[in-house]
């Protein structure tokens, strides 16, 4: 941080969309300098223009859109004016990039090993043999376990923290000046974010790099970055020191994205009248098998839930966390049935959900619905809003007026202009869908209303909105949630009790502040632990 | 729609597809109009070649026949058969496709073994064995095109409605009560419109050819006159009258030419995020 040589300066970048975007520049005057030995982050939210800056550095911009103004110094040449072969020189020598998602960043049918020695090879360097020596010991810097047998490995072979590990390996092979890192841990779990962000910043120390890191998470930022420049509509709205701008935001903009986060304090926990809970599920087991059969190949059987209880009240919002792979989606997915369970049952108001057919299921899933992940694929875009809404009852037999009806009231209740019903999904904003998401849930009176994910692929200042539409409505339907998220931040702002899973098993139970404050199993502690930003929230708090 | 139109606009051999097409079906509306006697009748002697008489500007066949308007009557066959049996496999291949996608297991497997069952015969001798057996006439040549066109639809069909069934729309579907019948009718195939478009607009042209080769081997209506054939009846006198044969076979080249890039054209326009680089 004490070194404050500028390594990559960047001055009125402008970058122009295509005609018919929605606005004309998708970056537009946008000034920066990275300093040698420090970790700059650019933070902003999607549509910000923060990774179209990184990608005009590595000259990797789509072919309908280019610079128009500004420029780009490194090492005394203008980035933008270089050739396409000049810039294949400077690519992997002195600036290398690591993505957001290492399966398609790797080639899926190369050897790991023989993609770090194609970076060599692609520059010209050393021999062959010496190639192999070198894809080792960069393997092992990068931390990978037993890394002999990892080079000789395919990408699917790879967890997706390794694979993570291995693309920082590429990157790292020529000793860069400059390391772009666009989004790295987004597609992680959060553990194993922790520990990537610990590896990024380790190495970056020891090999003294300037690193770009591209994110949309301020607990991200508060981690790793020693400075922080925030993007807005590709603008620069602030930039600054890290500690300035996380504890003393000046722009509007940034106190909003900064206020929007979810805090990991635990809400009052309401007293619920737990005498009579709604949903019961006792011993819910769902196995999937794969492989074996004609050829006898042997069977994988992977446990996605393995007898799993637990009750549900009236009014309460239960939180499912867990990392990828844990079945807290499964176990959603066979609460409303679109899986079938193995084992178990879901007794909903006394019947059992479970063992139910045909008409019966139609009729009971009425008042049990579902919110789901991605407001882009959970909206048919051929149909109209209204229709969308309405076909749910129409279907119980509703009359079709009245039922549009309902739907124009729902949209106004999720907060939007009723006339939205004549619209398509593709006029909407995320979080707009979203809502409409939830007024089609909504549309059938359901009882509960299981949230798969619901504002994962939102961004922070939306996702905040939607958690409130959905604390409020909670409250004014009596409605009782499942809210499965890979967040705790999230989880903790909105739920009343946790259940923290982990390889199919329930590993612990509680109310949010027993889990928060006391967890009792050392995963759910290491869960907790590996929160981006908390250390600085929980210092902030005192 | 207007979205659309620009971007089939953008493809310039689309449009002069679409221009070439729109020239041939006005021939095949007007040649009633444009001549009034049949394209059977005999007009002039025989073998006149064209550009001979004004009346008769490509000339005439063996049987001293109009050759220009036997094109123009050609025309109406042609477009016909190409459309009627588009049509019809359509009809036969997407019922199957989405119920084998939708259902999947044993009824995939049973839907697919009978569609491969089509695919293993090849198409030509199949349609030549079923026009063979019913007559020729313009519906056994229909059915027989159809019959042998339709499990590339079904296939197309099936793999679209495989993709679309996990989506999360499909599911909200399934959970808000709605019947089997009406989740494929209202949330599936609305979404797979733009491929199938593209397939049939493909198939009216290979339709046209396989009716014209079932013509030329004497196997069409023998009530029509057909480009197909004009070139077989020609093909005997081929280094005599060279014109009998090339001016059909011309139209059936522009005809299906021009097909083939409204189909590419409309797959750039309907599928813009596959359409090719740099366009």
């Amino acid at each position: 941080m004490s070194q404050t040589k500028p390594v990559l300066r960047i001055n009125g970048l402008q970058i122009a969309l295509p005609e018919g975007a929605d606005r004309p520049f998708a970056v537009d005057g946008v000034s920066l300098e990275l300093n040698a030995g420090e970790i700059l982050c650019i933070v902003g939210e999607s549509g910000s223009g923060k990774s179209m800056s990184a990608n005009a550095m590595m000259g990797l911009l789509p072919d309908l859109v280019h610079p128009t103004a500004g420029e780009i110094l490194f090492d005394h040449m203008d980035l933008l004016k270089l050739s396409e072969d000049e810039l294949r020189d400077l690519r992997g020598r002195k600036l290398a990039m690591i993505f957001q998602e290492p399966m398609s960043a790797l080639n899926p049918l190369m050897r790991v090993d023989d993609q770090i020695a194609e970076v060599f090879e692609a520059h010209n360097l050393l021999t062959p043999a010496q190639r192999r020596t070198r894809a080792i010991e960069l393997l092992t810097e990068v931390g990978i376990p037993d890394p002999e047998k990892a080079a000789r490995a395919y990408p699917f072979q790879l967890s997706g923290g390794q694979r993570q590990r291995v693309m920082i390996a590429m990157a790292l092979a020529l000793e860069p000046e400059i390391l772009i890192a666009d989004e790295p841990t987004t597609a992680l779990d959060v553990t194993t974010q922790a520990q990537i962000l610990d590896l990024i910043a380790n190495l970056q120390e020891r090999h003294g790099m300037a690193v770009m890191f591209i994110t949309h998470d301020f607990g991200v930022v508060a981690e790793i970055a020693d400075r922080v420049a925030v993007m807005q509509f590709g603008k620069i709205v602030e930039q600054g020191n890290a500690s300035d701008v996380l504890d003393n935001p000046q722009h509007e903009y940034t106190r909003k994205l900064i206020a929007a986060i979810p805090k990991l304090h635990t809400g009052e926990t309401e007293e619920l009248d737990k005498s009579k809970p709604i949903l019961e599920v006792v011993g819910l087991t769902k196995t999937y098998r794969s492989g074996g059969g004609l050829f006898g190949s042997p069977e994988r059987v992977v446990h996605a839930v393995n007898r799993i209880s637990f009750e549900l009240g009236v009014g309460e919002t239960l939180g499912v966390v867990g990392e990828s792979g844990s079945g807290k989606s499964s176990v959603g997915r066979c609460l409303v049935r679109l899986q079938d369970p193995d084992e178990g049952s879901v007794l909903l108001n006394g019947e059992d959900m479970a063992a139910l057919t045909g008409e019966r299921l139609r009729t009971a899933r009425k008042s049990i619905q579902m919110i789901f992940q991605d407001p882009f694929a959970s909206l048919n875009p051929r149909s109209r809003v209204g229709r969308i809404i309405a076909e749910g009852p129409i279907a119980h037999g509703v009359p079709a007026k009245q039922a549009y009806d309902r739907a124009a009231e729902l949209l106004e209740l999720v907060g939007l202009d009723p006339s939205a019903i004549d619209r398509y999904p593709h006029e909407f904003s995320g979080g707009q869908r979203q809502r409409i998401g939830i007024a089609r849930a909504l549309a059938l009176e359901p009882k509960i209303i299981i949230a798969d994910e619901a504002v994962s692929a939102l961004d922070v200042s939306i996702q905040a909105q939607v958690l409130d539409l959905l604390a409020e409505l909670k409250q004014r339907l009596n409605l009782s949630l499942v809210f499965i998220t890979h967040d705790l931040r999230v989880a903790a702002q909105i739920c009343d009790r946790i259940a923290v899973m982990q390889k199919g098993n329930l590993v612990e139970l509680g109310t949010a502040d027993e889990i928060f404050n006391h967890p009792r199993s050392d995963y759910t502690r290491s869960l907790i632990e590996a929160i981006p930003g908390r250390e600085k929230e929980l210092a902030a708090t005192g | 729609m207007r979205d659309f139109w620009k971007r089939f606009k953008r493809n310039r051999g689309a449009v002069a597809g679409l221009a070439i097409l729109v020239l041939v079906i006005l021939i095949a509306i007007l040649a009633p109009l444009l001549f009034p006697q049949s394209p059977w009748k005999m007009v002039q002697r025989p073998f006149l070649p064209p550009l001979t008489m004004e009346a008769l500007p490509l000339g005439t066949d063996a049987l001293g026949r109009n050759v220009l308007s036997g094109l123009a009557y050609g025309a109406q066959v042609s477009l016909l058969i190409g459309l009627v049996s588009t049509v019809v496999s359509l009809l036969i291949g997407i019922p199957i496709g989405a119920l084998a996608g939708y259902f999947g297991g044993i009824v995939d497997d049973a839907l697919m073994r009978f569609t491969e069952f089509f695919q293993t015969v090849p198409n030509f001798a199949l349609a030549i064995v079923l026009v063979a057996i019913f007559e020729p006439s313009v519906q056994s040549i229909i059915g027989a095109i159809a019959i042998v066109s339709w499990p590339p639809v079904a296939r197309l069909v099936r793999g679209e409605v495989l993709s679309l069934r996990s989506r999360e729309y499909v599911e909200a579907a399934i959970l808000s009560g709605q019947k089997n019948s009406t989740i494929i009718w209202r949330q599936i195939l609305p979404n797979t419109l733009s491929p199938i478009i593209v397939l049939a607009s493909l198939m009216v042209a290979t339709a046209i050819l396989l009716e014209s080769s079932l013509s030329f081997l004497g196997l069409g209506d023998p009530n029509l006159m057909s480009w197909g054939y004009m070139i077989g009846a020609a093909r005997t006198v081929i280094r005599q009258a060279w014109w009998l044969s090339f001016f059909p076979g011309f139209a059936i080249l522009v005809t299906v030419l021009a097909l083939n890039l409204i189909g590419e054209g409309l797959n750039d326009a309907l599928n813009p995020r596959l359409s090719r680089k740099g366009k």
